[in-house]
């Protein structure tokens, strides 16, 4: 690397207070002026541990135990405690993920941007300098600079504007180092299309070094020059962007590709088995060995050293020289024909749903076909869960008609027959919440069996046994409770007890965006599987376009509670017609245009795709 | 149910400003009050038999005894007496003791006097002590320090009052020491602010027993801030440690603190019961024993009562407070 | 994750799980050998007491020997007896108290939250008004017209708990309520009562067991100190609460007379409580969330 460093990092370790279990190891990386690094791992990969190290932070029960970090070649670690809080904003300045919580609630938003300059610019400055600073800081990033927005509280912001304020407060002493801890968490799109594209602006106008962490491949992808991507503690793979999306080395890597969801094509998401080790269980060789598909004898014995590729490209693995192939291509969906005229199982004509006098769908109308799989698309308050929650029964302010197989269905779920509660099953957005945790998967499962069918203990459990089976989860887990599962087996768990019953129509509410992308891969097959096997209507709702691809036949695209657009998804997806669905489409993040850096989409085999 | 839960949200989206708040709780307050004084008056009625002959005991003689039932309306019908009793409330008519033929309003005024004096001194003091002591204990949060008050508050929270009391008196008045005097025997006309002295031992035992609540209270509060996603925003902000705590993480704790000083008034209302008997401490829970004992029927009344009213002012007191201090529930999105 | 979570068998008995962990914690062997102490003097005194409680046997106030171990009360009783033979009365009371204040505050507080509307705008309202009157004051308000009886003490004391605790329950049973697992289950039509019993009243079990800690602690406390003002058992008969109020003039010539009842009643009470907090660190966990959980406790009864 030519170019002067700014944030150089080295042997970075961070461990559990008061022990020598390591969350993180072995951190290197550097980062030049100007220059974004995207710090990519799944939830448990101390990311955000590596992110606040970097301002010498260490949260409760973690302690920064090794290494340096290196800012414009001060070595921060060794600084003691009491001076810390003049460097923390001054030079190394952090982004959180959540500003809604991260705003102090009681405080006035100019004034928290006014603080930081005041805590780092010392009694010498004058209140005119610091108000008019907020003012040049604010205007950067876009805000109003009127007295009136300083004074209001963070909770009378809309969350972009929440962001841009803390944005504003990182760069307002013009640090040498930025980092960002997944700042677009929760935002929709076309604010984060923005968001990341001021960062990139004010970072390479400014000669800020940035550090942007995230588990989203493609947003990192269009900010970052470099990736680092992390698993267990460990950076195991770093390259230039393209040269990491396009030829990723470290089976991680290649793996985590394969699972992400693609906007352009209908393939196959591949989801990768198993579960990373916990920090005080890591065993003796390399982490990923237990779920790596190219595994070998040395793998299990020593930790791997990382390996160069090339001068800026180097990966954490000891076979990496063996075999040398890309991301290879993905198999082509095969979903049923949805141009083929079938009848409508579920029919919504006309509805209206409102929270107290507060209308938020407004005549919503379309047809679910049998076997079919129609997505409902919508960012944020678009309306899609009020949606899902009318035809199941669960929100019961709405008029207009929702017929079920031609017959009217009563506004709530009490009012309606157990023919139809049976037959129309729900899965819940959050795994985390949706199961009982004083319920075995066992008892969980079996619960609407024994409501819906009158049958005896013994065939109950045989039914429990099978509808498991069905969702890939063995035996063992009857007697499990949901806290002793991971996310994606409670979702399994979840989807088993909605498939107990039996139904012909599942209604899926954002079932995969509390997951890493690795589970989500593996959940969203499930669901294909499970659609065709069972010849399943399903209404699937989700606020990510790529999920769509893979899944569904027709989409609905929903936005301020109105269908702007809705059809088959190919044609809505390759032609969009409405000018919010073109936006959305746009603006969506790809890993495609991050790996060739023109948008360009790499093909795939044309010998595979043929396979269903 | 299912539907209960969209009205339930929607009462919480509709913030309440202050003034609407301070309507409702007043409106609110006078009801329960409304209802309160039924209760006491239904209590009252509860007296087996004739409440005369309840009151005089068997030995008395009949003339007594109907002179008694004259005096206490008896021969109306129950709601001409309640009607009666509650419209002399707010102005002061309180009716005459049974115990020694004053009136009740005589009787009491002293005691409400010397009884705010008590609660005032030692609520502002138990609190003090304990919202210090909590905080410094969330500071240093799983040190020893922290540890061993931790579980002393835990300890001294669970002692009834009197065993403190009497614990206070062996301590200071009697077997140990004899620092103060451990009856607060006052001569009459003459108020608790008068002989400062005997206020030591009664309010100390109050102390006592309030700083472990509000040390607890507050402890849990501050802890929960610094935790905060802001707090530690305000620390990678390079925002020094003193500047965190009071400016980010204190004004947050506010208003459950708010709240923890009103709940420890409201069981200090309670204590002194127990405490004034221990000192012999001339204020109404003195006198409410006194009167129970007596079946000073009037007296109890009034007392009660009083308390209620006590209980209902202190609450939308805080509540107003705390919702002053929490913009994002005062001002609407 | 999966290491450290109970088996089936433990969660199956959940409040046998709690108790056990709770008497192995540091806490509650404290908390539990200081009540268990008190208790075992109670019983023992039930049974067996070296000389008649009531009978006058020394000089007032008789100062303690080898031979009189405890020395005499205000009127020459053995201070030893009366002390052994004062206790379990304010026991049995206090449990009694205890159990009809929980279950019916529980009771009340599950049903508002579950039926909803105007029957829990009712039930709350009504309980504001209890709320009104410190537990104390309940009762002397009732014992005062009626008459010191014991079952009169043990029901005021009992329904001095009821708001409280209803609130408590109501906030907990709200939240569950709630969740979405028990709207999955809703949503299959299946009854509300099998809803309360099977879906919520299992997650109850935690809160309702250190609910009933707390409770006890309390109604010891109210319960030794009606005692103590006279409004408990009647002379002669002794306990620990008027042995306290009776002996206090003699306080400068026999001390013990005073001290050792009141250092029984503490026992018990910062026993039972360390317990009680040794349940809710068994239920809930760390320390931040016990603390936690104590707040929101706090609020629930304080506003509305």
């Amino acid at each position: 690397m030519t170019a002067p460093i700014r944030l150089q990092v080295q042997g970075l370790q961070v461990c559990l207070a008061g022990t020598k279990t390591d969350v993180v190891s072995e951190v290197d990386f550097e980062v030049a002026p100007g220059e974004v690094l995207g710090l990519v791992g799944e939830s448990g990969s101390g990311k955000t541990t590596v992110a606040l190290a970097l301002l010498g932070y260490a949260r409760r029960g973690l302690r920064i135990t090794g290494g340096q970090v290196l800012v414009d070649g001060q070595e921060i670690l060794g600084i003691p405690e009491r001076e810390l809080p003049a460097l923390r904003g001054r030079q190394v300045a952090y982004v959180p993920q959540e500003p809604a919580a991260a705003l102090n609630p009681v405080r006035r938003v100019g004034k928290q941007v006014a603080e930081v300059l005041r805590v780092h610019e010392g009694r010498g400055s004058q209140d005119g300098d610091v108000a008019g600073r907020v003012r040049e800081v604010l205007s950067a990033v876009d805000l109003p600079t009127d007295p009136a927005f300083l004074r209001r509280f963070p909770h009378q912001l809309s969350g972009g504007q929440q962001q841009r304020i803390v944005i504003a407060m990182a760069f307002a002493c013009r640090p040498g180092v930025i980092v960002f801890d997944e700042p677009t968490t929760g935002l929709d799109v076309t604010t984060q299309r923005h968001f990341l594209e001021l960062i990139a602006e004010l970072c390479a106008t400014s000669g800020v070094a940035a550090v942007y962490v995230s588990h989203d491949l493609a947003v990192v992808g269009q900010v970052a020059k470099t990736v680092a991507v992390m698993y267990a503690g460990r950076i195991v793979e770093l390259g230039p962007t393209a040269a990491v999306f396009e030829t990723p080395r470290h089976p991680y890597t290649r793996l985590l590709m394969r699972a992400v969801p693609s906007l352009d094509k209908a393939e196959v998401m591949e989801g990768i088995e198993g579960l990373p080790p916990r920090p005080a269980s890591r065993p003796a060789g390399c982490s990923f060995a237990a779920r790596c598909p190219d595994v070998g004898p040395e793998c299990l014995s020593h930790p791997p050293a990382t390996v160069d590729i090339s001068e800026s490209h180097r990966v954490r693995c000891v076979r990496v020289r063996r075999d040398v192939h890309g991301a290879g291509g993905r198999q082509a969906v095969q979903l049923l024909n949805a141009s083929e005229a079938r009848a409508a199982v579920l029919e919504v004509k006309g509805l209206r749903a409102s929270f107290g006098s507060n209308e938020v769908l407004h005549d919503i109308g379309f047809t679910l076909p049998e076997d079919t799989c129609v997505a409902v698309v919508g960012e944020s308050g678009s309306g899609k869960t009020t949606l899902a929650r009318c035809i199941i029964g669960m929100h019961t302010n709405w008029l207009g008609s929702i017929r079920y197989e031609g017959d009217e269905l009563p506004h709530g779920a009490r009012q309606r027959g157990k023919d139809v509660l049976k037959r129309i099953q729900y899965v819940f957005q959050d795994p985390y919440t949706a199961l009982n945790p004083r319920k075995t998967v066992g008892q969980l499962v079996a619960q609407p069996i024994g409501h819906f069918y009158a049958l005896s203990r013994a065939e109950v459990d045989a039914r429990v046994v099978k509808v498991l089976e069905n969702v890939s989860l063995s035996a063992d887990f009857l007697n499990r409770y949901p806290d002793q599962l991971s996310g994606g087996e409670r979702q399994r768990a979840a989807i088993a007890r909605a498939l107990a019953a039996e139904p012909d129509l599942l209604v899926c509410d954002e079932v995969s965006s509390a997951l890493d992308v690795s589970v989500q891969a593996t959940i969203i097959e499930l669901l294909r599987r499970l659609q065709a096997e069972h010849r399943l209507a399903m209404l699937f709702i989700t606020h990510n376009l790529a999920l769509v691809r893979g899944i569904a036949q027709s989409v609905i695209v929903l936005s301020q509670g109105q269908v702007v657009e809705e059809g088959p998804v190919e044609e809505v997806f390759e032609r969009p017609r409405d000018p919010y669905t073109i936006r959305l489409m746009s603006d969506a993040p790809r890993l495609s245009a991050a790996a060739t850096g023109s948008g360009q989409t790499p093909t795939a085999p044309a010998g595979r795709a043929e396979e269903g | 149910m299912i539907a209960r839960a969209g009205t339930r949200r929607r009462a919480y989206v509709r913030a309440h400003p202050i003034a609407s708040l301070v309507a409702g709780r007043t409106g609110q307050g006078i009801i329960t009050l409304l209802l309160v004084s039924l209760v006491v008056f239904a209590a009252t009625q509860l007296l087996p038999g004739n409440a005369a002959r309840a009151i005089l005991g068997f030995s008395a003689t009949p003339q007594r005894i109907h002179a008694l039932e004259l005096e206490l309306g008896l021969y109306r019908g129950w709601w001409s007496q309640y009607w009666g009793w509650l419209s002399g409330l707010p102005v002061g008519r309180l009716g005459t003791s049974l115990a020694n033929s004053e009136p009740v309003w005589r009787l009491v005024e002293p005691r409400l006097l010397n009884s705010a004096v008590l609660v005032v001194v030692s609520g502002l003091t138990g609190c003090v002590l304990g919202i210090a002591l909590g905080a410094v204990a969330a500071l240093r949060h799983g040190s020893l320090l922290d540890n061993s008050m931790t579980v002393g508050a835990l300890a001294v929270l669970a002692v009834p009052e009197f065993v403190v009391a009497i614990g206070v008196v062996i301590l200071f008045s009697t077997v140990v020491f004899h620092l103060f005097p451990g009856v607060s025997l006052l001569t009459p006309g003459e108020n608790i602010l008068q002989a400062p002295r005997l206020l030591v031992l009664p309010a100390l035992s109050l102390v006592i027993v309030t700083i472990p609540y509000v040390y607890r209270m507050t402890r849990a509060a501050t802890l929960e801030a610094l935790e905060s996603p802001y707090v530690e925003m305000a620390r990678l902000k390079g925002v020094p440690r003193w500047r965190v705590l009071v400016q980010h993480a204190l004004p947050n704790a506010l208003p459950p603190t708010i709240q923890v000083v009103g709940l420890t008034f409201l069981r200090l209302a309670g204590g002194i019961v127990l405490v004034e008997e221990v000192f012999d401490f001339p204020g109404i829970g003195q006198g409410l024993v006194n009167a129970v004992t007596d079946r000073d029927i009037p007296v109890i009344q009034f007392i009660v009562i009083a308390l209620a009213a006590f209980y209902v002012v202190v609450n939308i007191t805080t509540d107003v407070l705390a919702l002053l201090c929490s913009p994002r529930r005062r001002i609407p999105a | 994750m999966t290491a450290a979570t109970p088996s089936k068998q433990l969660r199956r008995h959940e409040w046998l799980t709690l108790l056990q962990r709770a008497a192995v914690s540091r806490r509650g062997t404290v908390g539990l050998s200081l009540a268990g102490f008190v208790v075992l003097v109670a019983v023992v005194g039930a049974i067996w007491t070296p000389d008649s409680p009531t009978a006058f046997l020394y000089e007032p106030l008789q100062k303690p020997s080898v031979q009189v171990l405890l020395g005499g009360d205000y009127l020459g009783r053995d201070v030893l007896s009366r002390v052994l033979a004062g206790g379990w009365v304010l026991l049995v009371m206090a449990v009694a108290a205890t159990v009809i204040g929980v279950s019916l505050g529980a009771f009340q507080g599950i049903e508002a939250a579950y039926l909803g509307g105007r029957t829990d705008t009712m039930i709350m309202r009504g309980m504001d008004v209890f709320l009104a009157f410190p537990a104390i004051v309940l009762a002397l308000l009732i014992v005062g017209t009626v008459g010191p009886k014991l079952w009169l003490i043990v029901l005021a004391v009992g329904l001095g708990h009821v708001p409280q605790v209803a609130r408590v329950m109501r906030a907990t049973a709200l939240d569950i309520a709630e969740r979405d697992y028990v709207k999955a289950v809703e949503l299959q039509g299946v009854k509300p009562t099998r809803i309360i019993t099977g879906e919520i009243l299992p997650n109850l079990v935690s809160p309702l067991m250190v609910e009933l800690g707390l409770r006890l602690t309390y109604s010891i406390v109210v319960i030794a100190g009606l005692s103590f003002l006279g409004f408990g058992q009647q002379p002669p008969a002794p306990s620990w609460g008027n042995m306290i109020s009776e002996n206090r003039i003699g306080l400068q010539t026999n001390p013990w007379a005073v001290v050792v009842p009141a250092a029984l009643i503490a026992l018990l009470a910062i026993g039972t409580n360390l317990f009680a907090d040794a349940v809710a660190r068994a239920a809930i966990g760390a320390d931040r969330e016990v603390e936690q959980a104590f707040v929101r406790t706090e609020a629930a009864k304080a506003s509305q």
